[in-house]
């Protein structure tokens, strides 16, 4: 399909001390997907995310979004759920809502209003008196109520309970559009790997595996999680 | 409730068989309108792509027919879904042969069990109870 939604070339990522982060890595992930982006802790898989995001600069190398370089234009149709959530704990629920409305012009209120009713979240509370995994709900609710072109999703069933991680998953795949992309990091790979069109794996910082799940269901006869444990064995 | 899924079978292939054993069943009847791929990939808890995917094979296959932008309809010819259902039942009598076999069974024991079987009207409810289930974990 066209053009790329995100393309690396040889992108490094260096945090000063010593190994590599991310090292020469290149991807090209076609539009209309969902991916997964899987590997053990510390493989780079948040630090791609973020570059990504334009939370951080590349060390060297290229990253494109939608054919852009990371800027202004990629920040209004990337959707970015961060590992943890950035609201003041101050603020209410309601208040959160209209910050994003207020930051995003793709940012769909009835959408976003209609999912948290859905998941009993009080939009009258203050975030501090919320539970972690509520907190994460408004997180993600928020982020998935864009009309972006690419999500970008960090870890975004780790902290809830397996009826709202379903849910969660079932907004991912209703929300999603011919147009736009999902990429989920995720150590869960058992609960999202029917979700999955396409999935990578990254070690070490290096891309390992860039596969279509179905392909290795049909080629291997193995799930996706089942050669995870397989490849990153211990 | 999701589709439950065999996760060392590509997916797709499950969702066609799921689709395509409601259409034999006559879940869906001759000609009617299909849900579209948004609501399968709901109700499946599944990627759009992947019920795409199905929807694929079924419609090579016949038994999906795609009129324009009306949606997907079941096919209004029934020699196709004897076929399909015929094709059903090879498959399913070949792992029961196979696993008769294993257990030291004859073709004509076994022929005789399952008459036995039949006979058994409780036995018959339980079959028709289990049914919708077993399809979706087998494949």
């Amino acid at each position: 399909m066209n053009l790329p939604i995100l393309e690396c070339r040889n992108l490094c990522k260096n945090y000063g001390q010593g190994d590599l982060a991310l090292n020469n890595f290149s991807i090209a992930l076609p539009k209309g997907k969902v991916i997964g982006l899987l590997g053990p802790n510390g493989s780079g898989k948040t630090t791609l995310i973020k570059l990504t995001a334009g939370l951080l600069t590349p060390t060297s190398g290229e990253l494109f979004v939608g054919g852009m370089p990371i800027g202004i234009e990629t920040k209004r149709i990337v959707s970015y759920l961060p590992e943890r959530t950035y609201f003041d704990p101050g603020m209410r629920v309601e208040e959160t809502i209209q910050y994003f409305e207020d930051f995003y012009e793709d940012f769909n209120t009835d959408k976003a209003r209609a999912m948290l009713e859905d998941l009993g979240v009080p939009t009258t509370k203050k975030m501090k008196a919320l539970s972690k995994g509520t907190k994460e709900k408004v997180q993600l609710v928020l982020v998935m109520s864009r009309e972006a072109q690419l999500y970008l999703l960090d870890e975004p069933i780790g902290g809830v309970d397996p009826a709202t991680r379903d849910y969660i998953l079932n907004t991912i795949v209703s929300n999603y559009n011919q147009e736009s992309t999902v990429l989920i990091s995720t150590h869960l790979i058992a609960d999202v790997e029917k979700v999955l069109d396409e999935f990578m794996f990254i070690h070490n910082g290096a891309l390992v595996m860039y596969n279509s799940a179905d392909n290795v269901r049909e080629e291997l006869g193995k799930g996706i999680d089942e050669l995870f444990r397989e490849v990153f064995r211990c | 409730m999701a589709w439950a899924f065999d996760q060392t079978i590509p997916i797709y292939l499950q969702a066609a068989h799921r689709i395509r054993s409601d259409i034999v069943c006559g879940r869906y009847s001759k000609n009617e309108k299909l849900p579209s791929v948004r609501e399968f990939a709901l109700t499946a808890s599944i990627n759009p792509n992947t019920i795409q995917r199905a929807f694929g094979i079924l419609e090579e296959e016949g038994l999906v027919v795609t009129q324009g932008t009306a949606g997907r309809f079941v096919t209004a010819d029934n020699e196709v879904i004897t076929r399909a259902r015929d094709t059903i039942a090879q498959q399913l009598l070949q792992v029961f042969a196979g696993k008769m076999t294993e257990l030291g069974y004859s073709a004509e024991e076994a022929a005789g069990l399952v008459k036995t079987c039949y006979n058994k009207a409780s036995d018959i409810n339980i079959l028709k109870k289990e049914a919708p289930s077993d399809e979706s974990a087998d494949s």
